[in-house]
């Protein structure tokens, strides 16, 4: 990385000298610097509408860049070390879009943990390729789902040594890490390309320390949300290609979906925040993995609860941990997720990421101070105290291996019809069946309702899974397709 | 020679604006926690501001801080350690600092160069915390109360500003610590804001409804204060046991011979009779 070029920030100094021009709009958009609504600059502020503009000469146009988004992309490729980088305005789901849609054709094969994000399946409906998944390990005690290991994946390539490429998600929601660097080189050697969702991950590539990011592994596609930990404006995000990617055809794939009259409150805010990350990130993620290591060591004594951190690596499916996270189990002072983030929001005014039946997850970045985590831990000291109830332990569901029966795009477009669940054995289900814990699909669109399945759906509720999904919230329905 | 026209403002809300004419800045520092400012001035005095708003003058100092600690003092009978978070003014400790009674005083403030400032600009305030009775500890208040549990007969809440960097001092973790550090017996009195003001008037509301939900008594004194938001200020008074009116011994704390400017006996009564708008809306925090 080039510190001294990391200095500059062409789509926000274009900006600057645009706006000192005072030059006259008859273009779009209509508000006209925000004087065609004042309530609008009250909301906003006078800086923020006044740079609310059309794409022009100066200005460059996200579509095509030449000038200084060309020039913003290319610093972004060099802060973050990859060959090519895309600044994206629809958010890190049109990041992931970009990476699946530009390496898959209709009827190709793509390996993906089964936990994917629902980004990427909706990504398959688009393109028409079929999914070969894999199971993602699963932490029984505290019912998350981990990483892929390195022999799931190899087994998954040899059964399908025609599938295009490997969807990685790294790190995920809860701060586990695959092995990337082993599941980078097994794709190449399978001919295969390295996908990586990392979402959750801008900070890897700054921080001292951290795990692993995509593109030092060698992955050939990254989807990098620069709104999460990197700081910029919420939509905003990356897309990042390593040197074997065609820039060119990625881009066409890109415009097939993306706005041409892209934001450049969200372009500029990547623009400031990359320079931000470059110059200035390794100090921030440094305090940032200080505050919450400070806050799992004050959360886990107080008791009852439990911060886990780097303790949980066993070197396959929790390969690394990204000590950023700071999900909490929650069960031993007997309650859920949930209900300590309803807590937390209602009685305590304090806003986490979310809670699930096991786990709550609060956000830590470089917006934090130390005195709003001694107000987290004094709130969930003060839970423990006015709301424990004994532990209870809670039955987190199997590993189900599905049989994909028709892609996602063709249960997409399908003719449906509504059965009674008892009904659907042998039928092909177009909705998804998400079970909690541990969050991971016991059906998606496409796949073949067996009689295990019903059964099992029916046992994991009796056992308090939750299930989410399906037009019938009681599950005793589901959508198939017409045969 | 004539005056400089050089005035320190402090807006009040959008709209109001307290000017004090000042004569010098003594002083300008930054903290982690805070911008500190200290200006002398004709009409309060010698004073000192957190990143703008005024903290307290020598002027009218002397009334929050006989009233935060002669209120509980006279009402509770056997008071041996006390808490005191924030005041790293001294002027509180200076106040318990005359009860002999009293084994320890603890002293949390978080921010040294708060301490170091006043030691040297207000060494009246500051000759509390030379007491052999005081303990500083350097420290976040609520991490601070976190490890106590059953542990002192009276804390003192002496932060003012609930939405500077003392925020976590106005939540309800924050009053469920001081009701968990305090014995069965214990009393917690707090600054509990300015109710006049439209803008002020929330997060009055807000720690009210905290503090009735925490404690089984909890009831506001107020008092007149110039350099506050409309020169008027609530104090919290939230305890175990002891009624602030029906436990209020005059008698007992007369007979102490205690040297005031503002507290007496007499006020101490006055004090809990609020104004009509100000019990409506407490009360309407308490259903």
């Amino acid at each position: 990385m080039d510190k001294e070029r990391q200095k500059q920030a062409p789509i926000y100094t274009a900006l600057e000298r645009f706006r000192r021009q005072r030059v006259v709009p008859f273009d779009v958009p209509g508000h006209k610097r925000g004087r065609g609504n004042p309530e609008l600059v009250q909301l906003l502020g006078e800086r923020c509408v006044s740079i609310d503009v059309n794409s022009m000469k100066p200005l460059d146009n996200l579509c095509h860049p030449v000038s200084v988004i060309k020039e913003a992309e290319e610093l972004a490729a060099d802060a973050f070390g990859a060959a090519n980088a895309f600044l994206m305005v629809g958010g890190t789901t049109s990041s992931v879009q970009g990476m699946v849609l530009s390496v898959c054709k209709p009827g190709d094969k793509i390996i993906l943990p089964r936990n994917v994000h629902k980004s990427a399946i909706n990504a398959l409906v688009l393109c028409g390729a079929t999914p070969v998944y894999i199971d993602p390990k699963v932490d029984k005690r505290l019912g998350i789902p981990l990483g892929m290991e390195v022999e799931d994946v190899r087994a998954a390539m040899e059964a399908n040594p025609d599938a295009v490429a490997v969807f990685i998600n790294n790190p995920t929601y809860y701060g586990i890490c695959s092995d990337l660097k082993t599941l980078v080189k097994l794709a190449h050697e399978h001919n295969m390309l390295a996908l990586v969702d990392e979402a959750h991950g801008t900070h890897l590539y700054f921080g001292p320390g951290l795990p692993c990011p995509a593109m030092k592994a060698g992955a050939d596609m990254a989807a990098v949300s620069m709104h999460k930990s990197g700081g910029s404006l919420t939509q905003s995000s990356l897309l990042l290609l390593g040197p074997a990617m065609d820039a060119g055809y990625v881009s066409s794939v890109i415009n097939l979906t993306q706005t041409t009259s892209a934001s450049y409150l969200l372009m500029a805010s990547l623009d400031i925040s990359r320079r931000n990350l470059a110059l200035r990130g390794a100090e921030s993620f440094s305090r940032v993995v200080d505050m919450a290591e400070y806050a799992r060591r004050e959360i886990n004594d107080i008791g009852g609860y439990y911060a886990y951190g780097s303790e949980l690596i066993n070197g396959g499916s929790i390969y690394d941990f990204d000590v950023t996270k700071l999900a909490v189990y929650t069960r031993g002072i007997g309650l859920t997720g949930i209900e300590v983030y309803d807590l937390l929001r209602d009685e305590y005014d304090i806003q986490v990421e979310f809670g699930d039946l096991s786990n709550m997850l609060a956000y830590i970045s470089i917006g934090d101070r130390i005195q709003d985590i001694e107000r987290l831990v004094g709130a969930l000291a003060d839970i423990k105290r006015l709301y424990s109830k004994p532990e209870t332990n809670i039955f987190t569901s199997e590993y189900i291996t599905p049989i994909v029966a028709a892609t996602p795009q063709r249960a997409f477009y399908a003719e449906k019809e509504c059965l009674p669940i008892e009904d659907t054995a042998g039928r092909i289900c177009s909705e998804f069946v998400m079970c909690y814990p541990p969050g991971i699909p016991i059906l998606a669109p496409g796949e073949v309702i067996t009689k295990d399945i019903i059964d099992y759906i029916q046992f994991a509720m009796e056992k308090g899974c939750s299930m989410q999904g399906p037009a019938s919230s009681d599950i005793s329905h589901l959508y198939v397709l017409k045969e | 020679m004539q005056d400089m026209d050089l005035w320190f403002g402090e807006l009040h809300t959008d709209n109001v604006k307290l000017s004090i004419r000042v004569e010098q800045q003594l002083f300008h520092g930054e903290s982690e926690f805070q911008r500190i400012d200290v200006f002398d001035s004709p009409e309060f005095g010698r004073f000192l501001t957190s990143d703008g708003s005024v903290i307290f003058s020598e002027k009218d100092e002397f009334t929050y801080d006989e009233m935060i600690v002669h209120v509980p003092m006279a009402v509770h009978p056997n008071v041996r350690r006390v808490l005191v978070l924030g005041g790293g003014d001294g002027g509180v400790a200076r106040e318990l600092s005359q009860y002999d009674e009293i084994e320890v005083i603890d002293v949390v403030e978080p921010d040294k160069l708060f301490v170091d400032v006043c030691c040297k600009y207000f060494p009246d305030n500051a000759c509390g915390l030379r007491d052999s009775r005081v303990r500083i500890f350097y420290e976040d208040g609520l991490k601070f109360l976190r490890t106590k549990s059953d542990d002192y007969d009276l804390i003192i809440n002496d932060c003012t500003d609930p939405l500077g960097h003392a925020a976590g001092l106005f939540t309800k973790e924050f009053y469920g610590s001081c009701y968990k550090a305090l014995h069965e017996d214990g009393i917690m009195v707090y600054q509990h804001g300015s109710p006049f003001y439209d803008e002020d008037e929330e997060t009055c509301r807000a720690m009210h409804k905290r503090a009735y939900r925490s404690f089984p008594i909890s009831r506001v004194y107020q008092a007149h204060i110039p350099t506050c938001p409309a020169g008027y200020w609530l104090f919290g008074f939230a305890s175990k046991k002891y009624h602030p009116l029906k436990d209020f011994d005059a008698a007992r704390w007369d007979a102490r011979h205690i040297k005031t400017w503002y507290y007496s006996t007499h006020l101490h009564r006055g004090a809990f009779m609020l104004p009509r708008y100000v019990e409506e809306l407490l009360e309407e925090e308490e259903s």
